[in-house]
């Protein structure tokens, strides 16, 4: 870890992942639609959809054989909030402006992935923007064979298809589960019909002017 | 297409191709097999639907889900410092371990770092969590291969260390104690001096244990060749921790990470075992035991002095931000990937659990066994429930 304390005004710089994003980039040719490097820390990729499988078995044979986790993410701000809201209040109106994370994307769902090159242990995420209308991307498992278990999670916690699984069953909730329970439009029941009382914790203290917060309750 | 294990697959059944041609000739019947999610050989809930041929495994399903507690959609709803209490419950066993990682993605959003004694204690910590965690696993490994003395030494000096825990936490399971930017508090009085006394306890546990089970004959005849998991096949299902050191690759996210933890000032050996089967897997945990142990002793010995806890704000708010951050705990490789929008909570956390990429490969890993082999494999592979379903 570099300290911040030396020279702040120089941008840190990492030659490995540099090189290694461009030799990435370069294998997987115009599949990469944006990258990031944030130095000392990861490697961010963002590739198509089509190009999803493919980008797969091409990390694998550039020595990402480690399989680290496919998840999603659901960029849509929750029309909840924190889930503190009083249930006795009328509702609150909350934007639903999208602010997209690293290496940027167009759609509400974006599944994520990590490799890592064992020994070197160096990782990349890779993103890849799913279709709103489709909600379905290909399959992993045939590539990773641990993606499968991680698959089967994603779809029955964001809806998100995986063309080409095996077996797409549910992994936690019973089968007449109905409703995604990540997807942030699903309300979490338990904050719904009581006050969270785990609001005091953040409230400042009395005396406290360093950070006052008008959105602390 | 096929899988890169399929070979090594083909090659495990193979080896037991002359048992099923006896199953053909006596006409064995076929049954579908329950097993949980309330049976005592089998740590938590976790239940496996086998469908045997006479003594054989033709194919089995583990079922997940009963204790699935939804931690990534609770922790959307809660400020950073409140998540650590939740994570806590994710491996119960070692508890500790499961507040770094989290702790250390924040900071890293942040852009904070605890001061040098905090990250030295949050390790000595770290490896008292994973001493505590892998001890019951010695002595439940006994217990569901039939040996019941073992467990009785392990729940006795296992005490010890969650006294330690006790000590310095307040808790004796959960201990809640890491906080971003340092720890809660800093050690109490004679910890030192009792983590000796009691480290070197626990290599008198090891040495038992290494006698009693390890060197038993029938332990030996039950796991030697037992559930052979191959270097590749390993690394595709991301297998993580002792399992996949067990099968001969040599990497240890605590020797070959950098993060701000002390372990790049202690000396330690990563050990492996190049035979990949149910006894080196618990011979690596036992052997990392003892590590832990020399790792704890050295880093008594070079706590540095100064504050527990850097300076954050009263309210923590983390920036925007995208950050993946794991650490070698007690069961495998364990991760946060913390997604920030700059709010006092976080916008999503990704839980990448150890047990619940290693338990993925019981489907192929339990093909073409013997029912008694099934639990030998199941108590070798370790998993926490809550570590697998979270």
């Amino acid at each position: 870890m570099s300290s911040t304390t030396d020279t702040p005004t120089e941008t840190p710089r990492d030659d490995v992942r540099d090189a290694e994003i461009a030799r990435v980039c370069a294998a997987l040719g115009s599949a990469v639609v944006d990258s990031l490097v944030k130095p000392n820390d990861d490697m961010w990729i963002r590739v198509t959809a089509d190009a999803w499988r493919s980008t797969g078995e091409t990390l694998k044979s550039l020595g990402y054989t480690y399989f680290g986790f496919i998840s999603a993410i659901d960029w849509l701000p929750s029309p909840y909030g924190r889930g503190e809201d009083d249930p006795t209040a009328p509702p609150v109106e909350r934007s639903t402006v999208i602010k997209q994370g690293y290496a940027g994307g167009d759609t509400r769902f974006q599944v994520i992935a990590r490799l890592v090159q064992p020994f070197t242990t160096l990782g990349i995420n890779i993103k890849v923007d799913v279709d709103d209308s489709l909600m379905a991307i290909d399959s992993w498992s045939q590539v990773f064979a641990g993606a499968n278990w991680h698959e089967r999670e994603t779809h029955e916690m964001f809806g998100i298809g995986f063309n080409g699984h095996p077996d797409l069953r549910n992994m936690y909730l019973p089968t007449d589960f109905e409703g995604h329970p990540l997807r942030k439009d699903f309300p979490l029941l338990a904050r719904m019909v009581k006050p969270w009382p785990g609001i005091v914790d953040v409230e400042p203290l009395p005396g406290d002017d360093s950070e006052e917060e008008g959105d602390a309750s | 297409m096929s899988l890169l294990g399929d070979r090594q697959q083909l090659a495990y059944i193979a080896a037991q191709a002359a048992d099923a041609r006896v199953n053909v000739e006596l006409e064995t019947e076929g049954m579908t097999l329950n097993i949980g999610p309330q049976h005592p050989a089998t740590h938590g809930t976790l239940r496996i639907i086998a469908r045997l041929d006479g003594e054989q495994v033709l194919w089995a399903d583990p079922s997940c889900g009963y204790m699935h507690r939804g931690y990534e959609k609770l922790t959307e709803v809660r400020s950073y410092p409140q998540v650590t209490a939740l994570v806590n419950r994710i491996d119960w066993l070692g508890s500790f371990a499961n507040e770094v990682p989290f702790i250390l993605a924040a900071e890293k959003l942040m852009g904070v770092e605890a001061p040098s004694r905090a990250q030295h204690i949050r390790t000595i910590l770290f490896e008292l969590s994973r001493i505590a965690n892998v001890t019951l696993f010695l002595g439940d490994l006994g217990v569901q291969l039939g040996a019941v003395t073992p467990v009785f030494f392990a729940f006795r000096d296992r005490e010890y260390v969650l006294n330690l825990i006790e000590g310095a936490t307040g808790g004796r399971f959960h201990p809640n104690f890491d906080r971003i930017g340092g720890l809660k508090d800093d050690l109490p009085a004679g910890f030192i001096d009792e983590t000796r006394i009691v480290m070197k306890k626990l290599r008198g546990f090891c040495d038992q244990i290494e006698d009693l089970l390890f060197g038993n004959e029938i332990f030996q005849s039950r796991t030697r060749g037992i559930g052979v998991i191959p270097k590749d096949v390993a690394l595709q299902y991301g297998m993580s921790g002792a399992n996949l050191r067990a099968s001969g690759v040599d990497w240890d996210l605590r020797r070959d990470q950098k993060l701000p933890l002390a372990y790049d000032k202690v000396d330690f050996k990563v050990i492996t075992h190049p035979d990949g089967d149910s006894f080196a897997r618990c011979w690596v945990r036992l052997q990392e035991v003892r590590e832990s142990t020399r790792i704890v002793d050295q880093l008594l010995d070079t706590i540095p002095t100064g504050p527990i806890m850097a300076k954050v704000p009263k309210i923590i708010k983390v920036p925007e931000g995208e950050a993946w951050v794991s650490t070698e705990n007690p069961l495998g490789e364990m991760g946060y990937y913390v997604v920030s929008q700059g709010d006092m909570g976080p916008f999503r956390v990704k839980i990448r659990s150890a047990s619940f990429n290693n338990i993925s490969i019981t489907p192929w890993l339990l093909k073409g066994v013997y029912v008694p082999d099934i639990i030998t494999i199941l108590a070798s592979l370790y998993f926490i429930l809550g570590d697998i379903d979270r």
